[in-house]
């Protein structure tokens, strides 16, 4: 969290950077060089074996492997896409049920208690079943992903477009503005934010969803990887498919924040 | 329908408001059999304790609140909603906060689609007017309160209206901003001609801005009292030295700390 903040906070070439914000943009290499070495030295001095704890040039070396053959590629782009495509589907969904639900509130008594309950089922229990149901290709792990997304960014839409300020609606009231104009110039810009922020969270959960379905069941993808690793205590392997989860996690998470700057300079 | 002197006349008939309990809260009676005639042009200042009704009066002149009893009418018509005669100036201003002043300005006139460019340089005029000139494209949190209320006053000057209502409208300003703008809004009026209601909390300020002076009870709303303010127009700046102005000043006082609880 706070590391994009800091980026967002000194926009590029605004002014000269000092000692301090030097240290900003060194400090992320150096916690994971700091990180590494710690790693490094865990693994020598007790002596752990490779299937425990892999070395992290042991890593490194699966990672080359890997890539260069084309298996790391090939896996990461299946989950890339079931990824895009959750968070696609889980947002356009929560969108259309977040603008319904903002719009009336006995329809959201009404609907709000089986919302609340879907999301208290572990989608680790019900990721077996969709497997069965949608098969082991790409639409059960979508599914599951856009499961998780949608919830975070339904809540803050409905939050966001009621959040307007009373005097606001007032204004529009007393211009005798329309329904439309009411929703478009007051009611989308205030939830925007709530959105953004809300769609922030659901990018960094799509991974999840995504890599659930893979384990549960699938013959590609990084979660399939991880399982492949596990089966043959190719535990370099492992690493190396979770680090790629969490590069796609936060490439997802910094994407949505550079969109969020340009749709919401006004507020810096 | 008799229109006097251009500016529409209204009428407050019996008017009495009750908020419906919710949530273990008691209903609240905010007006109560209120009778009050505006004249056409007329600069009427709405002065009470706090809560007696006076936003609640000023919304339902406004259209925005429904009344249970009696009528509102402007002109003899009867007021069943907001229209384009009647433009609020809001106390903590409700501007948008991701619209330049331009655009805040221009507001009204874009709800009413009037084009782009036209609205524009009619904005771009009145912020010239109300003392904001070279502010046109700063964002509302880059402006003083005062300049952010001066947004709302021409806002709400944009659209033209016969009538200006203004709740609290200098409130939230310290004391000298407050001051300043008082004179800005007469000095405006002046060559405007419009109806405002103009509801405050400050004697002084009812007084050095009204023809008249409406003393509200507590609540439940109602008029207890309406008094000639009688000082010359245009106001002199040494207002405060006329015998007249403390003479008021000090009946208001009466009237209010006998109201007391
Ligand atoms: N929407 C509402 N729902 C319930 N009660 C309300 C509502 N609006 C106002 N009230 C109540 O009605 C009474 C009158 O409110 P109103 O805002 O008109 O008073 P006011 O004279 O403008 O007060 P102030 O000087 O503090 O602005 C108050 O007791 C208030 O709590
Ligand atoms: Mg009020």
């Amino acid at each position: 969290m706070a590391f994009w903040d800091k980026i967002r906070e000194t926009p590029a070439g605004a002014e000269p950077r000092g000692v301090l914000g030097w240290l900003h943009v060194a400090l992320v290499p150096l916690t994971l060089t700091a990180f590494v070495g710690l790693w490094a030295l865990v693994v020598r001095v007790l002596e752990y074996p490779a299937f425990i704890l892999p070395a992290p040039d042991r890593v490194w070396v699966r990672f080359l492997v890997l890539a260069g053959d084309g298996t790391l590629g090939r896996h990461t782009l299946v989950t890339v896409g079931e990824v895009l495509a959750g968070l696609a589907l889980g947002t356009t969904v929560a969108l259309v049920l977040g603008f319904v639900l903002s719009r009336s509130r006995a329809l959201e008594r009404l609907v709000a208690p089986y919302l609340v309950a879907s999301q208290a089922i572990p989608v680790v229990a019900i990721a077996p079943l969709l497997v069965i149901w949608f098969g082991a290709g790409a639409t059960s792990k979508v599914l599951l992903s856009a499961m998780i997304v949608f919830f975070p960014i339904l809540v803050s839409t409905v939050a966001g477009l009621r959040g307007s300020d009373p005097d606001l609606d007032d204004l529009m009231r007393s211009y005798q503005a329309t329904r439309w104009q009411t929703f478009a110039k007051l009611h989308l810009p205030t939830a925007l934010p709530m959105i953004v922020a809300g769609v922030k969270v659901g990018a960094t959960l799509s991974v999840i969803g995504a890599v659930v379905g893979e384990l549960a069941g699938s013959d590609r993808g990084l979660g399939f990887l991880v399982k492949q690793g596990q089966g043959i205590y190719d535990t370099a392997l492992m690493f190396v498919a979770v680090i790629m989860l969490v590069v796609i996690a936060m490439a997802l998470y910094g994407f949505v924040t550079l969109l969020e700057r340009p749709l919401l300079a006004w507020r810096d | 329908m008799g229109r006097q002197r251009g500016g529409p006349v209204i009428e407050l008939r019996n008017c009495s408001k009750r908020y419906p309990s919710q949530l273990g809260q008691a209903a609240v009676d905010a007006l109560e059999g209120v009778d009050l005639t505006i004249r056409p042009e007329e600069f009427v200042c709405l002065l009470g304790p706090s809560g007696c009704g006076k936003t609640t009066l000023l919304k339902a002149i406004a259209g925005l609140v429904s009344l249970d009893e009696g009528e509102v009418y402007i002109d003899g018509d009867l007021v069943t909603g907001p229209g384009p005669d009647r433009a609020m100036v809001f106390q903590d201003f409700a501007l948008l906060p991701w619209a330049d002043v331009v655009t805040n300005v221009a507001f009204g006139l874009e709800l009413r689609g009037v084009p782009k460019a036209t609205r524009e340089k009619k904005a771009f005029e009145l912020v010239q007017a109300v003392g904001l000139a070279g502010f046109d494209h700063h964002f509302p949190r880059q402006l003083s309160g005062g300049m952010q209320q001066r947004v709302g006053l021409a806002r709400a000057l944009a659209v033209d209206p016969q009538i200006l209502l203004m709740d609290e409208p200098f409130g939230a300003l310290d004391a000298l901003t407050r001051r300043l703008l008082q004179e800005d809004l007469l000095t405006l009026l002046d060559r405007r001609r419009k109806t405002v209601v103009f509801v405050t909390h400050s004697m002084d300020e009812a007084v050095r801005l009204g023809d008249r002076v409406v003393l509200m009870t507590p609540r439940p709303g109602q008029v207890r009292d309406i008094v000639e303010v009688g000082l010359p127009r245009p106001r002199p700046p040494d207002l405060e030295k006329h015998p007249r102005f403390a003479e008021l000043l000090e009946y208001l006082w009466q009237q209010l700390r006998e109201m007391r609880p």
